[in-house]
C-alpha cells in the first residue's frame, strides 16, 4: 500500500474497475489495433492526470478554478513553441519544460496570492476572467503561438512513428516511436496521479480538507490558509502544465481548441463531478467514462439523429445532432451534481459499505 | 465617539465619493492623452453608452449575489436568450424596422424588448426553482449547477436557432449620428444611455424610496435579521432574481442591436465582462456596479483607441488595480 500512500480505493468493485482500466490502458497498443484506440487511450491518460490535479483544488480545497486549462495550455504551448522554434531535439523538449513549468507555477502563485487572499468566492470569478484574457492573448499573439491555427511540430527522432525500436518478427508486434511516446505519456501520468495521492494523504492534504470543511476554524487552529491554498494551487498548476506537455507531445500540436478552450474546462469539471470529487481515483474513472463517451457515443447520436429526422419528428433531429452532445452532457452534469454529488467513486464506496466515504462530503 | 444631545439630528451617513470621482478623473486625464477634443467626446459618449448596457446586464447579478449569496454563473444565458427572443419579433417585422420613422421602429422594438424581458424573467423563475433552490447555501454546488445551466441553455439555443450568427440590423431611424460641430455621437448610443440611466434611476428609487427596497437593502446587509422580523425573504429573492434575469434579457437585446448580430457565444464573452464589473463594483452594490460598468467601458474605449494591443488584457489590469486599492471592490456592502 506504500505506492498508494495508504489510501486504497476502499471498494471491491472500484478496485476491480481501476485494475481493468489501468491494464486495458497499458495493453492498448497490443489489444486494440488502430490509431484511434491509441489516441483515445493516450487522451484518457493525460486527462486522468489533469483531472486529478483539478480534484486537488475542487475536491480537496473546495475552491472552483476556471483557469485550469490555462495552465494546461501553458504547458502545451511551451513545449510546442520550443520544438517549433528550436527544431526536433531533446534540448528543445528540455527548454519547453524548463520554461513552461515555472511559468505556470508563477502565474498560479500570482493568481492565488491575489484572489485567495480576499474571499473564496472571488477565486472562481477571477480565474475565469484571467483565463479568458489568456485565451484571447494566445490567439492574438500569432507570431508566437500561431494564432487560431496553433503550432504543429516534429518530435525528436526517438519518438517518431517511423522509428522502429523492436521489429515485428521478434514478438509479433512492432514497437515503434509512437508506442514509446504512448508509454511515456502513460508512465508520467501514472506517476503524477500517485504523487497527487501522496500529497492529499500527507499532513498538508489534511489541512486542505480542513480548510474545505471550515476555513475559519482551520485558521483559528493556526494554519496559514492562504499559504496552503496558494501552495495547492501551484501544485495543481504544475501537474496541469505537465499534462499539457504530455498532450502536446502526443498530438505533436498545440492550439487553442486542443489546449485552451473553455469547453475543455467544462470537460474537466464534468469528469471530476462524474468520477467523484475529493477522491483522486474519481479522476481516472471520470476521464475514462467521459472520453469513451466523447469518442464513441457521438457517432451513436448521429445515428439517432438520422433516424429521428427520417421518422419526421420535430425538434429531435436538432437536439440529437452530434454537435449538440454538450447539451446532454450539461444535463448529465446538473443531474450528477444534484443526485450523485459524490460521483461514481462515492457511490461505489457507499455500496461497499465503507462508512468513511460519506464523511468526505 | 461624541455624545449626541436629544435634539441633535442624527449624524448623516458618511458618503464615500471617491469611487464616483474615479470615472470622472479617468475621463479628464484622457483629454490631453487623446489630444483632439472631438475624438474625446465621441469616445466618452461611446464609453457611457457601452457602460450603461453592461450595467443593465450586470445589475441583476450583483443584487442576487448581495441578497442571497448566490453566485449565478449562468447569468450570461439570460442575455443570450433575451437577444434570441427579440429576433422572433424583429425578423417578421423587418419592413417596419427599415421604415424611416422613429415611431414605427419603436412600435416594433418596444414589444420585442418587452417580450425578451418576459421570457428571460420567466426563465429566471425556472432556473431559480430548478437549479438554485436545491443547492441553496452551498457555493460549490451553486457554481457547478449554474455552469451546467449555462451549457444547457447555450446548447438549446444552438439546437433551436442553429449555430450560425443571426444578423440584427439597427432600425433605420436609429442609424447614423447626431453631428454637433465636429463631434459625432451615434444615435443608438444616445438611446442606450437614456435607457441605462432610466433603469439606474429606477433601481435606485426602488431601493432607496420604497419599503420593498428597504427590505432588499436590509436583506443584503443581514439576511437572518430580516427573516427574524417575519419577512419571507425567499419570495423577495425570487422577485429580485426574476427582475435581474429580465434586465439581463433587455441588456441582451440592446447589446445585440449594438453589435447588430446575435450569437449564443455572446453569453460566454459577456459573462466574463459582467463578472469583472461586479467584482470591481463590490458584490451586492448597485452604485458600485454602475461605476464599475462605466470604468470597464472607458478602459475598453480609451484603451482601444490609445493602445489597441492593450485592450486584450485591459479589463484584467483594471480589476487588479481596483482590487489593490479596495480589496473588496469599490463599495463593500455585504459583510461576506
Amino acid at each position: 500500500m506504500m505506492i498508494l500512500s495508504g489510501d486504497p480505493p476502499r471498494s471491491r468493485v472500484l478496485t476491480l474497475l481501476l485494475v481493468v482500466i489501468i491494464l486495458a490502458l497499458a495493453a492498448t497498443p497490443f489489444l486494440f489495433p488502430g490509431a484511434k484506440a491509441l489516441n483515445v487511450a493516450a487522451k484518457i491518460c493525460v486527462f486522468a492526470a489533469l483531472v486529478a490535479s483539478y480534484d486537488l483544488l475542487l475536491g480537496y480545497t473546495g475552491s472552483v478554478s476556471f483557469a485550469h486549462t490555462m495552465f494546461y495550455g501553458i504547458g502545451s504551448y511551451a513545449i510546442a513553441i520550443a520544438l517549433y522554434g528550436m527544431g526536433p531535439n531533446w534540448a528543445a523538449v528540455a527548454t519547453g519544460i524548463v520554461i513552461g513549468l515555472p511559468l505556470a507555477a508563477l502565474l498560479a502563485l500570482a493568481i492565488g496570492l491575489f484572489s485567495l487572499r480576499v474571499a473564496a468566492i472571488f477565486f472562481a470569478m477571477i480565474t475565469l476572467a484571467v483565463a479568458s484574457a489568456f485565451q484571447v492573448l494566445a490567439s492574438q499573439l500569432s507570431w508566437l503561438t500561431g494564432g487560431e491555427d496553433g503550432r504543429s511540430f516534429q518530435l525528436p527522432e526517438l519518438l517518431r512513428p517511423g522509428t522502429v525500436l523492436i521489429s515485428k518478427n521478434l514478438f509479433g508486434f512492432e514497437i515503434n516511436g509512437r508506442i514509446l511516446t504512448f508509454y511515456l505519456v502513460f508512465a508520467i501520468s501514472a506517476l503524477m496521479i500517485l504523487a497527487l495521492l501522496r500529497v492529499v494523504n500527507s499532513p498538508f492534504g489534511r489541512v486542505l480538507q480542513a480548510i474545505r470543511e471550515n476555513r475559519f476554524r482551520a485558521e483559528a487552529l493556526g494554519f496559514r490558509t492562504v499559504f496552503h491554498l496558494t501552495y495547492a494551487n501551484c501544485l495543481a498548476a504544475l501537474v496541469a502544465a505537465s499534462a499539457g506537455i504530455l498532450n502536446a507531445l502526443w498530438l505533436r500540436y498545440a492550439g487553442p481548441d486542443t489546449s485552451l478552450s473553455f469547453s475543455i474546462m467544462l470537460d474537466i469539471l464534468l469528469m471530476v463531478v462524474i468520477g467523484g470529487m475529493g477522491t483522486i481515483y474519481g479522476a481516472i474513472i471520470g476521464a475514462t467514462i467521459f472520453i469513451l463517451a466523447q469518442n464513441y457515443l457521438q457517432s451513436l447520436m448521429g445515428v439517432a439523429s438520422q433516424a429521428a429526422s427520417e421518422a419526421g419528428l420535430p425538434l429531435l433531429p436538432g437536439l440529437l445532432h452530434p454537435d449538440r452532445w454538450l447539451l446532454w452532457l450539461g444535463l448529465l452534469f446538473i443531474a450528477s451534481v444534484y443526485f450523485f454529488p459524490t460521483g461514481v467513486v462515492g457511490r461505489l464506496r457507499k455500496a461497499g459499505g465503507d462508512k468513511s466515504a460519506d464523511a468526505s462530503h | 465617539m461624541t455624545e449626541l444631545a436629544a435634539n441633535d439630528p442624527l449624524p448623516k451617513p458618511k458618503r464615500d465619493i471617491a469611487p464616483v470621482l474615479l470615472p470622472i478623473a479617468v475621463a479628464l486625464v484622457m483629454i490631453p492623452l487623446i489630444g483632439s477634443p472631438s475624438t474625446w467626446l465621441t469616445l466618452t459618449a461611446a464609453s457611457l453608452a457601452m457602460g450603461m448596457m453592461i450595467f443593465i446586464m450586470a445589475s441583476g447579478l450583483t443584487l442576487v449575489f448581495g441578497l442571497m449569496d448566490v453566485l449565478n454563473f449562468g447569468h450570461g444565458a439570460f442575455i443570450a436568450v433575451g437577444a434570441y427572443v427579440a429576433t422572433l419579433v424583429l425578423a417578421p417585422f423587418a419592413a417596419s424596422i427599415q421604415a424611416d420613422s422613429l415611431w414605427m421602429n419603436l412600435a416594433v422594438l418596444a414589444p420585442a424588448a418587452l417580450l425578451s424581458m418576459a421570457v428571460s424573467g420567466a426563465l429566471g423563475l425556472v432556473v431559480e426553482r430548478v437549479l438554485i433552490l436545491p443547492v441553496y447555501g452551498q457555493h460549490l454546488k451553486q457554481i457547478l449547477m449554474t455552469t451546467g445551466g449555462l451549457i444547457v441553455a447555450e446548447q438549446t439555443l444552438y439546437a433551436l436557432w442553429g449555430p450560425q450568427i443571426i444578423p440584427m440590423p439597427l432600425p433605420a431611424s436609429l442609424r447614423g449620428s447626431f453631428i454637433l460641430g465636429d463631434v459625432a455621437i451615434a444615435k443608438y448610443r444616445v438611446l442606450a444611455m437614456l435607457i441605462g440611466l432610466a433603469i439606474f434611476i429606477a433601481i435606485q428609487l426602488v431601493l432607496n424610496r420604497t419599503k420593498l427596497g428597504l427590505l432588499i437593502r436590509a436583506g443584503v446587509e443581514n439576511r437572518e435579521m430580516v427573516e427574524a422580523l417575519g419577512y419571507r425573504i425567499r419570495r423577495l429573492f425570487l422577485g429580485v432574481f426574476m427582475t435581474g434575469s429580465a434586465l439581463a434579457g433587455l441588456g441582451g437585446v440592446m447589446w445585440a442591436l449594438y453589435r447588430e448580430q446575435v450569437h449564443a457565444s455572446m453569453s460566454d464573452d459577456l459573462t466574463v465582462l459582467i463578472f469583472i464589473v461586479v467584482i470591481i463594483g463590490g458584490l451586492g452594490s448597485i452604485g458600485g456596479c454602475f461605476i464599475g460598468a462605466i470604468l470597464v467601458a472607458m478602459v475598453a474605449n480609451y484603451g482601444g483607441f490609445l493602445v489597441p494591443k492593450l485592450a486584450l488584457v485591459s479589463n484584467i489590469l483594471l480589476m487588479v488595480a481596483i482590487l489593490m486599492w479596495r480589496p473588496r471592490g469599490l463599495y463593500a456592502v455585504t459583510s461576506r
